[in-house]
């Protein structure tokens, strides 16, 4: 049946094939966006003992979909002296990018929207127009603290940017392309082959600069709410807020998704080179410990929680101690590794660099 | 007409439009968003030509950071504008001149001295990237260095021209706060427990007397 | 892809001198502010070893490498030698000055090395693109050097000018620079010569075009009429220690770079660029003497001084002979050694608080100290073009040039001017000799240090110059013609 269908989506013309594929990827993620502020809630309740929503549906699992229809049916009030053109196309400048990234990204093998040469660059400029929506909407709404928000987050954005580019470049320098899937390729051979041992500083740095630019605990002076009640989104209200929430939500999937990626071998599974070839010939198990969507599904799983868990978990960064930490220690940080790994490269060490 | 002749049009007028408008509209704000735009529209063009490093590092470096902090400066100054209007009339003849001087001589040098053919499209294995990457660090590779040098000298320069100790400044040294030991901070006294006392009616002494009278509470 | 490593050979100067700068750089982040003398001297070590590098790589032959970008010949080698000699002069007389006024940073010297690197790219390049960014090297280094004294307003302004003017001109020359490379196809400097002499008349209305913003642009750069507005502001404002920097060697290399594009690159276009220069130079020369007449800030003075040397400087270059070029080159170089001596003198003689920039501070200077009048007199001499200094002969040869390429005409405007010019040189002359001191600084002066010895050596090297000139102008003969 699969062939079938297959056979048919690869009949249809060029742009119906990639309008499918937009279909298929933005409707996911739609939903896992919506699931997500579940089960942050249910994580960020476990964690603080409590329970957590429980009450929309069978333990809670509507809550989501009540969420949405609440919001979408509340008025979008735009602020005297506000800007009305800028205010109202600042959520959308801000989820435009946060879902256009999605384009490059493999779900499984030759499972992208678009196969670009130089994928990792295109994903390094989509992240980086997310800020736009920010300052626009501080600017547009025509409040002090929008504005004030916006500056904040302009700033933080701009500045762990260079942290994560660095890493970036360390992980290009690794596999040699900028191409995603070439990346992911470059990881193959077994778990030890995972770009997540050699580059482990980078790493690091790569998701602390992804927490930071996706504005999320502990980095979320933007809209640190005991300081400037909401940043940047204070005056937004009804579906205009809620595109904000879903793009910071898209983008923290995206952030998972890319260290997946990029540290961890995406959709590749970590049993390959470890089990024997005679345990991916079995039945049912057997596809499951091979190579697949699942793989990527589980270790993107894995950083959202992380995302999660640092929110219950971490108090909020003083605003001076976000800037010293992304200049003066995760840059020097980068260098340092990218300098090191320029060495193993050029003397081919370990399995990596071979 | 092909599909990508009609996209370089589109993008060629809404750069035009764009750059238009950033120099004729009144807000700042909305001048330095007409050029993001035009960036856009540029890269775009670059995307066309096959050009996607030139085209992406447009908006990484362009449109993400450097306009980014463009924008964050002119929403905090109060452009007067008016005064920056003055003079303007005054100026402009020699402008215009200047200006029809410079677009005669380049719509003189494409359309008559330079003759070029439409380059080869090149094949899907093609990467622009790569190509760069290869002559920069080749043939190119001295004014490449120059050019990193440069950027140094400006580090250095924009460093010493801004960086000043000040006394009066209160910043804290995060190394300092994270030496701290316990033993530099708590002083631990070892006091004799004290009775257990009837309690009073009146609190004497501000301090130990209420927190004697909560005991007994 | 086929490329072979290059010949780094060639350029190990310049790799010393970029590496020298980077270690310095660090050392001097680690130094406490009381041991930049540290700094001073590794910069003073660099210079020196830098010219140990090229006077033993020296040799006849004109080499290329980096893809042709980079160039060593004769010309390079000997103009690489005289800016390590000025900017070691200049750090040196600099050093007291910045010491004085609390701004002893280590940033002076390592934007001063910085600015070095720059010029001897310039004198190397033998590429539109290296031409330009070894420019723009020196340019942003000595933006930054003339803003330098942040607490100095004046310097500051003088920095925005500088900068605004610098940038107005860079932009003009890369314009200039590309309608050439959309006419020849090329950014080498030899095959845009080869173009040029193979094209066809009607290709010259654009790179007509093109010639005139480069010629603009250098004219910017070097200060001369009509494009001369920045200089003497910038001299004025500019903290001393950084005029002598900046009116001294970047001269040097701004001629390494007039070669490079006009004569050796646009060299077929001679007639073109001829008549350009000739206007400047003879604006250059009327401008410069006459308004610095009128000047009573000895450091304008000697600004419009450099204006007026300038346009010698586009004599010697515009008669488009070999022996031309070498008089420049001879001209350029001790203008370089004689306007250090010059700026040192004020630096020398100013104090904390008292800047002794005005002509009237010059005033009785025989009477308090005779030894450094006379050093004065000797350098004042040099620039007037008084005999038997060695200014003469460079005024000669340039002018001797000019009129070898049947330009007597400019030769007569020349010495005219000339003759306008020793008026106020003469004045300060006059000035030191035979006024009396002004009340408040009427002390002798104390000499004391290396700025002492060393400005008495350069003085003299002025007048032992001029008594021999035979040395230097077999050496810019050597360098042109080979």
């Amino acid at each position: 049946m699969f062939d079938w269908m297959m056979n048919f989506f690869y009949s249809l013309p060029t742009v119906m094939q990639i309008l499918i594929g937009i279909q298929l990827i933005v409707i996911p993620l739609m939903l896992a966006v919506a699931y997500t502020t579940f089960a942050e809630r249910k994580v960020i309740g476990y964690a603080h003992v409590r329970i957590g929503p429980n009450r929309v549906g069978p333990r809670g699992w509507l809550q989501p979909i009540a969420d949405a229809l609440k919001l979408l049916t509340k008025e979008v009030i735009v602020p005297t002296n506000a800007n009305r053109f800028l205010f109202l196309s600042a959520p959308v400048l801000t989820i435009a990018p946060a879902l256009a990234a999605w384009a490059v990204i493999p779900f499984f093998d030759g499972g992208a929207l678009a196969n670009v040469n130089a994928g990792l660059l295109y994903l390094l400029a989509l992240t980086s127009l997310g800020v736009y929506g920010i300052i626009i909407a501080g600017w547009a709404s025509n409040s002090k603290y929008a504005l004030l928000g916006s500056l904040r987050s302009a700033a933080q954005l701009v500045s762990y940017e260079i942290a994560m580019g660095f890493a970036l470049v360390g992980v290009l320098m690794a596999a040699g392309t900028l191409n995603v899937g070439g990346i992911i390729e470059a990881q193959s051979g077994s778990m030890y082959h995972w770009f997540l041992l050699p580059l482990l500083p980078l790493f690091f740095v790569y998701f602390i600069s992804g927490v930071a630019e996706t504005n999320r605990a502990p980095f979320d002076v933007a809209e640190g709410e005991s300081e400037i009640v909401a940043g940047f989104h204070v005056e937004y209200s009804g579906m205009a807020f809620a595109v904000f929430f879903l793009a910071e939500y898209a983008n923290m999937i995206l952030i998972s998704a890319l260290t997946a990626i990029l540290f961890l071998g995406g959709w590749l599974s970590p049993f390959q080179g470890i089990l024997p070839q005679a345990a991916f010939d079995l039945p049912v198990i057997g596809s499951l410990l091979d190579h697949g969507i699942h793989w990527f599904l589980f270790k993107t799983a894995i950083f959202l929680f992380a995302f999660l868990w640092f929110r219950a978990t971490f108090p909020r960064y003083r605003y001076d101690q976000i800037m010293r930490l992304g200049w003066k220690v995760l840059i020097p940080v980068t260098i340092v590794w990218l300098f090191v790994e320029g060495v193993l490269v050029a003397f081919n060490v370990g399995p990596w660099f071979a | 007409m092909t599909f990508e002749l009609i996209l370089f049009y589109a993008f060629g007028a809404i750069l035009l439009g764009a750059a238009l408008a950033m120099i004729s509209v009144r807000n700042p704000v909305h001048a330095a968003l007409f050029l993001v735009v035009c960036f856009v529209a540029a890269a775009a063009i670059w995307l066309l030509a096959e050009a996607e490093f030139l085209g992406i590092v447009l908006v990484l470096v362009y449109v993400g950071a450097v306009m980014v902090l463009f924008l964050f400066v002119v929403m905090m100054l109060d452009i007067n504008l008016a005064k920056l209007r003055e003079g303007f009339t005054e100026y402009l003849p020699v402008g215009v001149v200047v200006a029809a001087a410079m677009a005669t001589v380049l719509v003189l040098v494409i359309t008559r001295y330079i003759t070029m053919e439409v380059p080869e499209r090149a094949g899907p294995e093609y990467a622009n990237t790569e190509a760069l990457g290869a002559i920069l660090y080749t043939e190119y590779v001295y004014p490449f260095e120059i050019a990193a040098v440069i950027l140094l000298v400006a580090i250095i320069a924009a460093i010493s021209l801004t960086m000043r100790k000040r006394p009066d400044n209160k910043s804290i040294d995060p190394g300092q706060q994270m030496a701290v030991s316990r033993e530099g901070r708590v002083r631990m006294v070892s006091m004799p427990s004290e009775k257990k006392r009837a309690p009073r009616r009146s609190a004497q002494g501000s301090g130990s007397g209420a927190s004697d009278d909560d005991a007994s509470k | 892809m086929n490329f072979e490593i290059p010949n780094f050979l060639p350029a190990v100067p310049e790799m010393f001198v970029l590496g020298m700068a980077c270690l310095i750089l660090v050392i001097d982040a680690f130094l406490p502010d009381s041991r930049r003398d540290i700094t001073y001297g590794l910069v003073q070590a660099t210079l020196v070893a830098a010219a140990g590098l090229t006077l033993w790589m020296m040799g006849p032959e004109t080499v290329l490498t980096f893809s042709d970008t980079f160039v060593k010949d004769p010309m390079a080698d000997i103009l690489k030698v005289a800016v390590y000699v000025t900017s070691f002069l200049v750090f040196l007389y600099a050093r007291p000055y910045l010491m004085e006024r609390g701004i002893h940073k280590g940033e002076f010297y390592i934007l001063g090395l910085f600015a070095v690197l720059g010029m001897m790219i310039m004198i190397s390049g033998h590429n539109l693109l290296t031409l330009y960014l070894g420019l723009e090297l020196l340019s942003l280094s000595s933006y930054a050097l003339v803003a330098f004294w942040r607490d100095s307003t004046r310097a500051t302004e003088a920095a925005m000018k500088y900068f605004v003017l610098g940038a107005l001109a860079s932009g003009l020359l890369l314009y200039g620079m590309s309608m050439i490379y959309g006419m020849t196809g090329s950014l080498d400097i030899a095959v845009i010569a080869a173009e040029l002499t193979a094209a066809d008349e009607s290709l010259n209305i654009p790179l007509v075009f093109g010639l005139v913003f480069l010629v603009v642009a250098i004219a910017f750069k070097l200060g001369a009429v009509p494009f001369h507005m920045w200089v003497p502001d910038v001299y004025d404002g500019a903290p001393t220690a950084v005029t002598l920097f900046i009116a001294t060697a970047p001269k040097i290399a701004a001629f390494a770079f007039l070669m490079r594009l006009l004569v050796e690159g646009m060299g077929p276009m001679h007639a073109d660029w001829q008549g350009m220069l000739i206007i400047l130079a003879v604006l250059s020369l009327a401008v410069g003497n006459v308004i610095a007449i009128a000047q009573t800030s000895i450091k304008r003075m000697l600004a419009y001084s450099t204006i007026a040397h300038v346009g010698f400087v586009f004599m010697g270059i515009l008669a488009g002979t070999d022996s031309g070029y070498a008089s420049a080159m001879f001209y350029v170089i001790v203008y370089a050694i004689t306007a250090a001596g010059g700026f040192g003198m004020i630096v020398f003689l100013s104090r904390k608080g008292y800047e002794a920039d005005q002509i009237d501070d010059f005033k009785g200077l025989a009477q308090r100290n005779p030894w450094f009048a006379f050093i004065m007199l000797l350098l004042l001499f040099s620039m007037a073009g008084v005999p038997p200094t060695v200014g003469f002969y460079a005024k000669l040869a340039v002018i001797q040039a000019a009129v070898g390429a049947d330009l007597v005409w400019l030769g007569v405007v020349a010495v005219i001017f000339s003759v306008i010019g020793a008026f106020y040189y003469l004045r300060v002359v006059k000035m030191m000799f035979f006024d009396a001191p002004k009340d408040e600084n009427a002390e002798p002066v104390q000499p004391s240090g290396a700025l002492a010895t060393a400005l008495s050596i350069n003085g003299l090297a002025v007048l032992a110059l001029g008594i021999f000139p035979g040395l230097l102008l077999s050496i810019t003969h050597y360098a042109i013609i080979g």
